[in-house]
């Protein structure tokens, strides 16, 4: 079998992951910082050392400004929700996921207000048409870091210093990066990274964070649920102390260390490294389909520029009859249709048909990327 | 007899970065359940020999740990 839906989620996972997460329940199952007994302060110490690996991972230096969330749309709905108030103007751009659109869309009946920067239909974006969509009542920009869709990374430094001159802050939805492409909080000016565990950081699904870099004033975002967090405990108020203002209820300690395991796999291996084999299978896919006919390739077709994701569509065949044929015929896994993500599809020019989505993964060979085509060639042909 | 402090927090990452950051530099420690006579605040405390208090004390404050209070056991 030939997966190529990692950018739905990582798969396999490396071995040692799934053993943290039995371990973890096995030697260290109490919950975490509710109680003083060693089972307890064993769990708090694994949960401890992954946020202080994630802080260095990217770039940040406070471990207490990592908060765990369940995934990445659980982190960008507490940023979201925690810092937009009414009247707040907010802009986004026209590839985003709809882990971003739909918690804008419900904030913009609220009362906040939206501005949607238009890409252009490879995905990229024009950052002049970024400058003039900001204004004085800019509160946030949030962007993809990369396209769900097509690949295509975003500039997010220069993104960020746009969004620094207007007064705003930056937050970036780095599902699609985080652990396929180096991110360096503090150097590319991020204010606030949303990031999943489960695809290219190696995790279980169920666990995922928002990194909150140090210049960020966090009285400034309120939490998106409130309840026990095993601190303060004579009160009935949330506390304010970090990361607990932020995590109510008992943590993912599973999904925790198999994260912590992830990561320890990726920098082992160099996310360097990683990023330069994807780039590779990138272009594979690229170069193979390219070759066919009757096949549009959408996106940059330039691996330097985009995540290891590439869509197509053949003409004359449906996206649903691709997807069937390679994985019944040829075991090879792909996602078709809109990805969850509309706008990006619009912009893309593939609304509502969708593309085929080929998205290899660190386990992924150039072997495998190889066959795939083999097999998409015969389904573009019969 | 050994003489014991207990160092108190607010939360519980606050615990973890004091026992690294101690053990690092060579203290004698064991986490603890917070001795109910003191607080509520937090499940897990740090106990330590209380001679070294002032130096706990120094530690914990240069690396910016937050602390609740140190008490003697």
């Amino acid at each position: 079998m030939i997966y190529l839906d990692n950018a739905a989620t990582s798969w396999p996972k490396p071995p040692e992951v799934l053993k943290a997460m039995t371990d973890v329940l096995e030697r260290a199952g109490g919950n975490p910082g509710r109680s003083g007994h060693r089972l307890s302060i064993a769990a708090a110490r694994v949960i401890y050392d992954t946020r202080e690996a994630i802080a260095s991972f990217f770039g940040t230096s406070d471990p207490l400004r990592v908060i765990f969330t369940s995934n990445a749309t659980h982190a960008i709905n507490l940023a979201l929700r925690g810092i937009l108030k009414p009247g707040d103007h907010v802009v986004t751009s026209s590839i985003e996921h709809n882990a971003v659109m739909r918690p804008l869309r419900s904030l913009e009946k609220q009362g906040i207000r939206l501005s949607i920067v238009p890409c252009a239909s490879d995905g990229s974006i024009d950052v002049r048409d970024l400058e003039k969509a900001m204004n004085s009542t800019t509160r946030l920009v949030i962007m993809t870091h990369a396209s769900n869709v097509v690949g295509t990374l975003l500039p997010i430094t220069e993104i960020a210093s746009i969004a620094h001159q207007a007064g705003a802050l930056l937050l970036v939805d780095a599902a699609q990066t985080a652990g396929a492409f180096p991110i360096d909080v503090q150097a590319a000016g991020i204010d606030l990274l949303a990031f999943t565990g489960h695809k290219e950081l190696q995790g279980p699904p169920g666990i995922g964070g928002l990194v909150i870099s140090d210049n960020v004033d966090v009285s400034q975002i309120e939490p998106l649920m409130r309840g026990g967090t095993g601190s303060r405990s004579e009160s009935e108020e949330q506390p304010d102390d970090l990361p607990d203002k932020y995590e109510s209820g008992t943590a993912n300690l599973a999904g925790i260390a198999g994260l912590g395991v992830g990561l320890k796999w990726i920098t082992d291996r160099g996310i360097g490294e990683i990023r330069d084999h994807l780039k590779k299978l990138s272009q594979t896919l690229i170069n193979g389909l390219s070759a066919l006919p009757k096949v549009k390739i959408y996106g940059t077709l330039d691996p330097e520029r985009s995540v290891a994701i590439v869509s197509f569509t053949v003409t004359g065949k449906r996206v649903s009859e691709i997807g069937l044929r390679l994985d019944e015929e040829y075991d090879v896994l792909s996602r078709v249709g809109l990805h969850c993500a509309p706008a990006a599809h619009r912009t893309i020019g593939s609304f509502p048909e969708g593309t085929v989505r080929l998205a290899p993964g660190a386990f992924t060979t150039v072997d495998d990327a190889q066959e795939a085509i083999q097999a998409i060639s015969k389904v573009v042909r019969s | 007899m050994t003489q014991y402090g207990v160092v108190l927090f607010h939360t519980t990452s606050a615990v973890m970065r004091a026992e690294k950051l101690l053990i690092k530099e060579g203290y004698s420690i064991k986490l603890i359940p917070t001795p109910r006579q003191f607080s509520s605040d937090c499940g897990i405390a740090l106990r330590f020999d209380w001679y070294r208090r002032q130096k706990v004390k120094l530690a914990l404050d240069s690396a910016q740990v937050e602390i609740n209070s140190i008490n003697r056991l």
